[in-house]
């Protein structure tokens, strides 16, 4: 790998690039976090099984159509899943619900390869994979596009949480949920629905992984990864955080593996624990986080 | 010990007896293929028995231990493919050097509660693979073979000594002072440093412990399965694990055996039963966690930590 | 006048924990009834009965409808309950806290919060948990009135604040229930300014209802002097 400018900025877009995928999976986690302190196992699963849906809806319909089809009924699910599945143990420990959604990956898991089949496949993207000339740099117009795509979701998500009354309900009910239910707020529905636009987030980061590392059952695996070494890195009680992680946990990951010959492409997912380690070890609430993890 | 204690060792130590004769019976009444089956069965349990000391017991969950079930299978393979050595010389190496590793892991896993260990110990079951492939001794991605073959009875006679000896070490470890300190930190680690528990330390030989089991578990499967290579140790591997303890908990302790069979046999009948496609079993132990989960919950097993609190497992 | 609220022979419990044993009051349109008693006598579990938010079992009747199950149901009726401690969302600002005491209404009535509070109006952007004490115990009060409450549940309003700014919250709750008929609830260790400032008592001992009846009467009480009045 050369060392020249433009090879950097290169390495630079498509870490960004990456880095929105894993960006909207730790969004998707972080979400979640906040308002029930769960950290969602299935995020992942979740995503790859939209993902699957996606490909299935675009057999019959064009791209886009799909992708919103998609993010509907990922909303749904999420939400159908936290009263069904989640509601039942919300009382018991963060730890006993943490193993619910580990079964829940389990079933995501097996479910795509069941419907699906375990095969390998391709998946559109509805960004051309010419290349754009920009200051005499050739970018990706699909790497472009997945920042787009990612920054758009992150800015819409901004607005509903700052500036509606559910938004406030939303982030009412995250931190102070005993206050919340005395002003009225169905804490348990704000629980729904903040599943509901996390599993959203996580069908397009799923979308938008797909063309990149192909669609198959473990897709999601090593992103989920990547997405908790996000989050953790920004923070996981901080939206603004998950965005940040992931932004620069997805340009280094990609410059450390573009320039360090050791870790090359091998050696990514270890990249991933030791971010995850360190964070943990040096500075638990991460860049932008508040709570500092309990050591009890 | 007291009259009750002493009731209750004798107890067990007739359902121990019983088991053993069963087990040592078994090879006359059932088919050559499925001892295998069997010693398949006792590996998950020797490494659910193990993964039960540190959850169970220390309240410190782990979704890797695959990982050093890893450790272990590939320290077996390689001291026998490239030195040379008895087989089963190999085992108490491999839980050696997976329970030093797992010490290792110990002291910085002190530093992280519930969820966040979770999520470390997932991304080691995650990472693993990789760094098994990148190192040359252990044959990268294509593994070792290990080339002798013994008999089916072979297979099943050392797993399951081998998983009656670890049994009674466990059980005698459990019995003594480690498994009180153990269970008062499980209940709360404040009250236990206070009347002068070293929670660090019970911790850490807790993660040690358990690793080590986990890795002689890895290292019969290395026998098992003539070889290691990084496919053998998924991150679903580490899950599975968890599953066969969730649902053994269910039941005392002689659960654990029917958790480890319940590992094994859903690999082998969900795509009788249910259907050949892939994905199966794995659906198959997702519900059957979440099941799990949902009726030690309504039974009010679970406690404030996730564990059976007062239920006594030994 | 018609009955508000009335609480009849009610039990609540925490877990395994029975902290109510047959409580029965009542409180009328346009009162403002304090309830008084030592510390875990169970006053707090009374509000926390009416809005739902504890596991009871008797009658629990507001404005002819049943409540007690849910402290949403609550909200949605007309309750507007100030609990122990304020209750601010700390992390959010004075407008929007505001802005949530109108969940559940269409119009929010800012109006309203402004003219008892107006310098609520300078400080609409800063972090509710930065504001003092008494500040916040304001500001829970505006919040609660925003939705246009029938009945306000006020808990240990004192509690941790000067006399001063007790006395002002204590004016504001008079002034709104004399000028506007809003009927209060309000729970308080301090019996003096309790009494000074409602027309009808109940005093708590162990879950129980030990004593009731006009503020002026309890005063005279001899029981009442000596245990909560000091002389």
């Amino acid at each position: 790998m050369l060392f020249t400018a433009s090879d950097v900025a290169q390495q630079v877009v498509s870490g960004l690039s990456t880095g929105g995928v894993y960006a909207s999976l730790a969004l998707a986690l972080v979400l979640i976090y906040r308002s029930t302190g769960v950290i969602n196992f299935a995020q992942g699963e979740m995503a790859t099984f939209t993902t699957f849906i996606a490909w299935s809806l675009m057999h019959h319909m064009s791209y886009w159509p799909a992708f919103l089809l998609t993010c509907l009924i990922a909303f749904g699910g999420g939400v159908a899943l936290e009263r069904t599945v989640i509601r039942p143990v919300e009382n018991a420990s963060v730890l006993t619900i943490v193993i619910v959604t580990l079964g829940l990956a389990l079933v995501f898991n097996g479910a795509s390869a069941w419907i699906w089949g375990a095969e390998v496949r391709s998946f559109k993207s509805p960004f051309s994979t010419r290349p754009i000339h920009v200051a005499g740099v050739a970018f990706s117009i699909q790497d472009l596009g997945i920042i787009a795509v990612s920054l758009v979701l992150v800015v819409l998500l901004g607005l509903l949480f700052r500036f509606t009354k559910l938004g406030l309900a939303l982030r009412a009910a995250a931190t102070n949920p005993a206050e919340s239910r005395l002003v009225g707020i169905r804490v348990g529905w704000m629980l729904a629905l903040g599943w509901g636009l996390a599993a959203v987030l996580g069908a397009v980061s799923g979308m938008m992984a797909a063309p990149l590392v192909f669609l198959d059952p473990n897709m999601m695996v090593a992103i989920l990864l990547y997405a908790f070494a996000a989050a953790i890195l920004g923070g996981l009680d901080s939206p603004i955080g998950a965005v940040v992680g992931g932004l620069t946990f997805g340009v280094a990951l990609n410059l450390i593996s573009a320039y360090w010959n050791f870790v090359g492409g091998t050696l990514k997912l270890p990249v991933g624990l030791t971010v995850i380690l360190l964070v943990l070890l040096v500075r638990p609430q991460g860049l932008l986080g508040r709570r500092v993890v309990r050591r009890v | 010990m007291n009259a009750r204690s002493v009731a209750g060792v004798s107890w067990r130590a007739a359902v121990f007896a019983a088991l053993a004769l069963i087990a040592w019976q078994l090879p006359h009444h059932v088919s050559d293929f499925r001892l295998i089956e069997f010693a398949s069965v006792g590996i998950y349990f020797i490494a659910i028995f193990g993964l039960n000391i540190v959850t169970g017991y220390s309240g410190q969950i782990s979704l890797g231990h695959g990982a050093f079930m890893a450790i272990g299978g590939y320290t077996t393979a390689m001291l026998i493919v490239h030195r040379h050595w008895n087989e089963l010389a190999t085992l108490p190496l491999a839980g050696l050097v997976a329970g030093v590793a797992g010490l290792l892991f110990g002291v910085p896993a002190l530093r992280f509660s519930g969820p966040y260990l979770a999520v470390v110990t997932f991304a080691l079951a995650v990472a693993t693979p990789s760094v098994i492939k990148k190192w040359g001794l252990t044959g990268g991605s294509s593994g070792l073979s290990i080339l002798t073959f013994h008999s089916n009875r072979w297979y099943y006679a050392v797993t399951w000594i081998s998983a009656g000896i670890l049994f009674v070490l466990g059980w005698i470890l459990l019995q003594t002072k480690p498994s009180r300190a153990w269970r008062a930190l499980r209940d709360s680690e404040v009250a236990a440093a206070a009347s002068g528990v070293n929670v660090a330390a019970y911790k850490i030989a807790a993660f040690g412990i358990s690793a080590a089991y986990a890795g002689v578990a890895g290292g019969l499967l290395a026998l098992l399965s003539f070889g290691v290579s990084p496919g053998n140790f998924p991150v679903q591997l580490s899950i599975y694990l968890v599953v066969g303890l969730v649902v053994g908990r269910l039941g005392p302790l002689v659960g654990l055996l029917v958790g480890a069979g319940f590992v094994e046999y859903v690999q082998i009948y969900a795509p009788k039963w249910v259907s050949k496609s892939p994905g199966v079993p794995t659906v198959a132990f997702g519900v059957a966690l979440i099941l799990a989960v949902f009726l030690a919950t309504a039974l009010g097993a679970l406690t404030n930590r996730w564990h059976t609190g007062s239920r006594e497992t030994t | 006048m018609a009955r508000l609220l009335e609480l009849e022979d009610v039990h609540a419990q925490y877990g395994q924990v029975r902290v109510l044993h047959g409580v029965s009051l009542a409180v009328e349109e346009g009162q403002v009834v304090s309830v008084l008693g030592p510390n875990g006598a169970g006053k707090t579990t009374t509000l926390r009965a009416v809005s739902g938010v504890v596991k009871t079992s008797g009658s629990i009747v507001f404005d002819g409808r049943k409540v007690g199950r849910s402290p949403e149901r609550a909200a949605r009726l007309g309750v507007a309950h100030v609990p122990e401690g304020r209750g601010t969302f700390s992390e959010l600002t004075v407008w929007e806290n505001l802005r949530l005491g109108a969940y559940t209404v269409r119009h929010a009535d800012f109006e309203r919060a402004l003219d008892h509070f107006p310098w609520l109006a300078r400080r609409r952007n800063q972090a509710a948990g930065t504001l003092s004490g008494g500040e916040q115990q304001m500001l829970a009060l505006a919040r609660a009135l925003m939705a246009r409450p029938r009945l306000l549940l006020l808990d240990e309003p004192s509690l941790g604040l000067a006399p001063i700014v007790v006395g002002e919250i204590f004016e504001i709750v008079r002034k709104l229930n004399e000028d506007e008929g809003l009927t209060v609830l309000v729970v308080e260790q301090n019996a003096n300014i309790a009494l000074d400032n409602s027309e009808h008592a109940y005093v708590l001992e162990a879950g129980r209802v030990a004593l009731h009846g006009t503020s002026t009467d309890l005063r005279k009480d001899e029981s009442v002097r000596r245990s909560y009045l000091g002389y």
